[in-house]
């Protein structure tokens, strides 16, 4: 892996989300808590809504077009719903967030 | 028809009326007299009353029909002089009334404790409707002195401090309602009490009250100096015995009945708070109901005995929950079991003699009180059940933890409502007899009927009577996160003085760490509408269009709508929408219904930038995506129209200028109208006002989404002022009651515009809504683009980082 400094972890309030933008897409940031950070696709697999967007509870979001609601951990859709969304390793270190470069597509930047 | 007077229309005599017209409707014809200028009401719920938890209205038992239709007269803020036996009449204040029979119900007085300056204004007793009332009429921040620690105390100081007021409670034992509680339940209670902010002090001994002419500070005997606007004297009741001890009756602590409820003269008789029995008195009402089920029974000849039962005792506190029975004194030959759970705050204790149950002192779960109480009177041998008696019913005989079960074992003759004395069979045959719901349980039975603890308990029985068929109803929980209802939960919040979510989610007891996308909004929104100062909104529990200020749409872009206050526009400020529209290629513009304008597809990061650029000329956030006033729709009025009778465009202007901002439990839109040709659809609004000749029609509750509803009146007045006073005053309302995602017309099913009507025709009440509105508006009547265009804010509307370009090398 090759961890890539993306930004601080305030930059994300607590409970809320962020976009990065990667060659795979965009992907959303979560901070579900102090220092708790996941990483998935940005969009919601029904009909494509921001999930960054949502509202974060607990390690899910709920997409704010249509109350899907999805595990940040594993992607898997909750409830009743079915459906994955990609998800990346990230890390917070030292207050910083570090995503996986080669995970969401881009070359190592070396 | 024989001639009944009554004196004194309190909860007993109340009874005895209703138990007679219902057995004999044509036997009797009543006078009945009142000290007070009313007529029956639940004492018992003045507590509610005090604390803002209900109005006056909720708790009259007798109304002016209810005697009308009984062919009652009424003789209400008359005093009796005196009561002459030898020719059968009572002498009132204007004019003697004869009697065949005499039923004296006068209660009790409080004792106001002889202290030096106990008769200084500002000195009060907590017994009647004038009594709560001062303590209402207390301003915000006002100082309470409350003396005695007992039931009536405690729900005073708790009253008086939801209110707002400083309150200080002394009380002379040691510790708090030391008749019902042990010390270890009197310092839950306690520590609950100044949770709240209430100031404890025991073992405190009044020496004097001090003030000129009105109360200023109350001294103790150890030489503490409390500064004080108001004094409530808590600390006991006397029986007031004065008419029939002048008229010459039989009186020792209070006036002396049989078990027939006869005095020491055949023709008269006397319940309630006034008698002696066997050298008991009575205080608490289920005593009182059963003595008026036998005086009722006496007058109509009828064979019947009073004997009085055990007591048990139920503190309305909102959120203190408190139970007693029987006898807790320690002694020889008895045992304690003891549970206690204090991170839960519960404490449990069961006195135990003989293998018999003979007291219960319960804190923080009382669930199983009435089962313990049953086995308490039923003197149950409860030797096979010592070892898990304190766990309750549930754990009995391997039965599984079901309170359903628990409460399809009671027998017939459990009592169910301690107020009433209903027990359990009574209740299962009103609902064999078509009795399906709690409304017509309560009406057949009067179950629940009074203090409510029991309401629960009765919508078991129906479900364990009904089964499938009956479906709980009721607490429809706000979501999987919590089994309150959202009417528990902005009560608690209340009650509770929660002010934070994660206070709400520890203390209501949240299945989940914080919460889901359905309780967070709703309980953010409770928070910020109870706690205006004390609450900070939390945009990260705010649906996208709150957080971001725009409503999302379906491709992910947004919509900007900027205010145009009453629909009227400039040419400048026109054009500032037209150079936004190009500059940030906006797709759609469209003319809304609102009488303004959208601009549709608006890509998120350019959101800041084209506010700062809209706020530069002048506009500003129109909230088109708010749980918040959307917009206020007019006509031209008297300003161009040849048939406007009143200026509904400066009215509108206004409405909207006082109420932009604020947050609501659901969207709000309004209209004003300039004559009842209604061009601005006023009459389809949460709140649509049409002007006439002669005033404003304020109209509430329409709707025309996916009910199609038109306006109740609300009230109509003379004046623009109060059109905005009312109006703004009604928003309130709404905001403090309804139920998060409730329209205005949907709140008004539920607590019926009848009760709105009432609680906004008091002008104090309305003035008091104005200012709490007027004061959340000092906090959020601020413009969100403005506030979040700015640098550091507008950051967060792009992406975090971008990796798909190439690191610069």
């Amino acid at each position: 892996m090759s961890w890539i400094d993306i930004g601080a972890l305030d930059d994300i309030p607590l409970r809320g989300a962020r976009v990065v933008k990667t060659p795979a897409g965009c992907v959303a940031l979560f901070r579900t808590a102090g220092a708790e950070v996941f990483a998935t696709s940005n969009t919601c697999a029904h009909k494509g809504g921001p999930l960054a967007e949502g509202i974060v509870h607990d390690r899910k979001v709920t997409c704010p077009l249509h109350n899907w609601v999805w595990s940040l951990e594993t992607g898997e859709a909750q409830g009743a719903d079915e459906g994955r969304i990609a998800t990346y390793p990230v890390r917070v270190e030292g207050g910083r967030i570090l995503i996986d470069a080669e995970a969401v597509g881009k070359r190592s930047a070396a | 028809m024989e001639r009944l007077v009554v004196i004194g229309a309190g909860m007993a005599s109340g009874r005895l009326l209703e138990h007679l017209f219902e057995a004999a409707p044509e036997k009797f014809e009543v006078t009945l007299f009142n000290a007070e200028p009313r007529g029956n009401y639940n004492r018992i719920m003045l507590s509610p009353v005090l604390s803002g938890e209900k109005s006056y209205a909720e708790i009259v038992t007798h109304d002016d029909d209810w005697y009308a239709a009984h062919g009652v007269t009424c003789r209400f803020g008359e005093r009796i002089r005196r009561i002459d036996r030898d020719r059968r009449v009572v002498v009132g204040t204007t004019g003697e009334v004869p009697y065949d029979r005499l039923v004296i119900a006068t209660g009790s007085d409080p004792f106001i404790v002889p202290c030096p300056g106990h008769d200084l204004d500002g000195v009060i007793a907590y017994r009647d409707l004038d009594d709560t009332n001062r303590m209402i009429d207390q301003p915000q921040g006002a100082r309470a002195v409350v003396i005695g620690g007992g039931l009536l105390g405690l729900e005073a100081a708790a009253g008086l401090r939801l209110r707002g007021m400083e309150v200080t409670v002394l009380h002379l034992a040691g510790h708090l309602m030391e008749r019902q509680l042990d010390p270890a339940a009197g310092y839950l209670l306690r520590a609950d009490l100044e949770r709240r902010g209430i100031t404890v002090m025991t073992q405190a001994s009044t020496k004097c009250i001090r003030g000129d002419g009105k109360v200023e500070t109350v001294e103790l005997e150890d030489g503490t100096v409390l500064p004080a606007d108001l004094v409530v004297m808590a600390v006991g009741i006397r029986p007031a015995v004065a008419l029939a001890r002048d008229a010459g009756l039989t009186v020792g602590r209070a006036i002396e009945v049989d078990a027939q409820m006869q005095t020491s003269d055949p023709d008269v008789f006397a319940l309630g708070e006034c008698v002696e029995f066997t050298g008991q008195l009575f205080g608490l009402v289920a005593p009182l109901y059963d003595q008026a089920k036998v005086l009722a029974a006496t007058l109509l000849g009828q064979e019947a005995a009073f004997a009085p039962k055990q007591l048990s005792t139920k503190l309305k506190v909102t959120g203190c929950d408190l139970f007693s029975a029987g006898d807790f004194a320690e002694g020889p030959g008895r045992e304690d079991i003891v549970f206690r759970d204090p991170a839960r705050g519960i404490y449990k204790r069961l006195v135990v003699e003989d293998d018999r149950l003979v007291g219960a002192v319960m804190y923080g779960d009382t669930a199983d009180g009435n089962w313990f109480f049953g086995l308490i009177k039923d003197g149950t041998d409860v030797s096979e059940m010592r070892e898990t008696l304190i766990f309750g019913p549930a754990y009995q005989g391997g039965a599984a933890a079901d309170p359903m079960a628990a409460v399809a074992a009671l027998p017939a003759d459990a009592e169910i409502c301690g107020c009433n004395g209903v027990c359990k069979g009574q209740i299962v045959s009103a609902i064999e007899g078509g009795a399906t719901d709690l409304g017509a349980v309560r009406a057949q039975t009067k179950a629940s009927a009074s203090c409510g603890t029991c309401t629960g308990l009765v919508e078991q029985v129906l479900a364990a009577t009904l089964g499938e068929a009956f479906a709980m109803p009721a607490a429809q929980p706000v979501c999987g996160c919590t089994d309150l209802s959202h009417e528990d939960v902005r009560r608690l919040i209340k009650a509770q003085e929660l002010k934070s979510q994660p206070a709400v989610w520890q203390e209501l007891g949240w299945r989940t760490p914080n919460g889901c996308h359905v309780c967070r909004p709703a309980v953010n929104f409770y928070l910020l509408a109870d706690w205006p100062l004390e609450y900070l909104d939390d945009p990260q529990s705010r649906f996208v269009n709150e957080r971001k200020h725009a409503n999302i749409q379906k491709d992910g872009t947004f919509s900007v709508v900027p205010r145009m206050w009453g629909g009227i526009t400039s040419a400048a400020e026109l054009r500032a929408i037209a150079d936004a529209a190009e500059k940030y290629d906006v797709p759609t513009v469209k003319v809304t219904g609102g009488q303004r304008i959208d601009l549709l597809g608006v890509k998120g990061e350019d959101l800041p930038a084209m506010w700062a650029d809209l706020n530069a000329a002048g506009l500003v956030s129109g909230h088109a995506y708010s749980k918040g006033l959307r917009t206020v729709k007019t006509c031209v009025g008297t300003d161009h129209c040849r048939f406007g009778t009143q200026d509904s465009t400066g009215l509108g202007i206004r409405l909207e200028r006082r109420l932009w901002g604020s947050w609501t439990p659901h969207k709000v839109k309004l209209a004003v109208s300039g004559c009842p040709r209604n061009c601005a659809e006023a009459t389809c609004k949460d709140v649509g006002i049409v002007c006439v000749d002669s005033g404003f029609e304020i109209g509430v509750g329409g709707a025309a989404g996916m009910d199609v509803k038109e306006v109740e009146r609300l009230v109509k007045v003379a004046t623009e002022d109060e059109a905005v006073e009312w109006t703004v005053a009604f928003v309130q309302l709404y905001r403090e009651h309804a139920k998060y995602l409730d329209r205005p017309y949907k709140w008004l099913s539920k607590v019926g515009l009848d009760w709105v009507k009432e609680t906004l025709s008091d002008a104090a009440t309305r003035t008091a809504l104005v200012e709490r509105f007027d004061l959340s508006q000092t906090i959020y009547q601020t413009d969100p683009w403005a506030e979040l265009a700015v640098r550091e804010k507008a950051r967060a509307f792009a992406p975090i980082a971008d990796l798909t370009l190439e690191a610069a090398e």
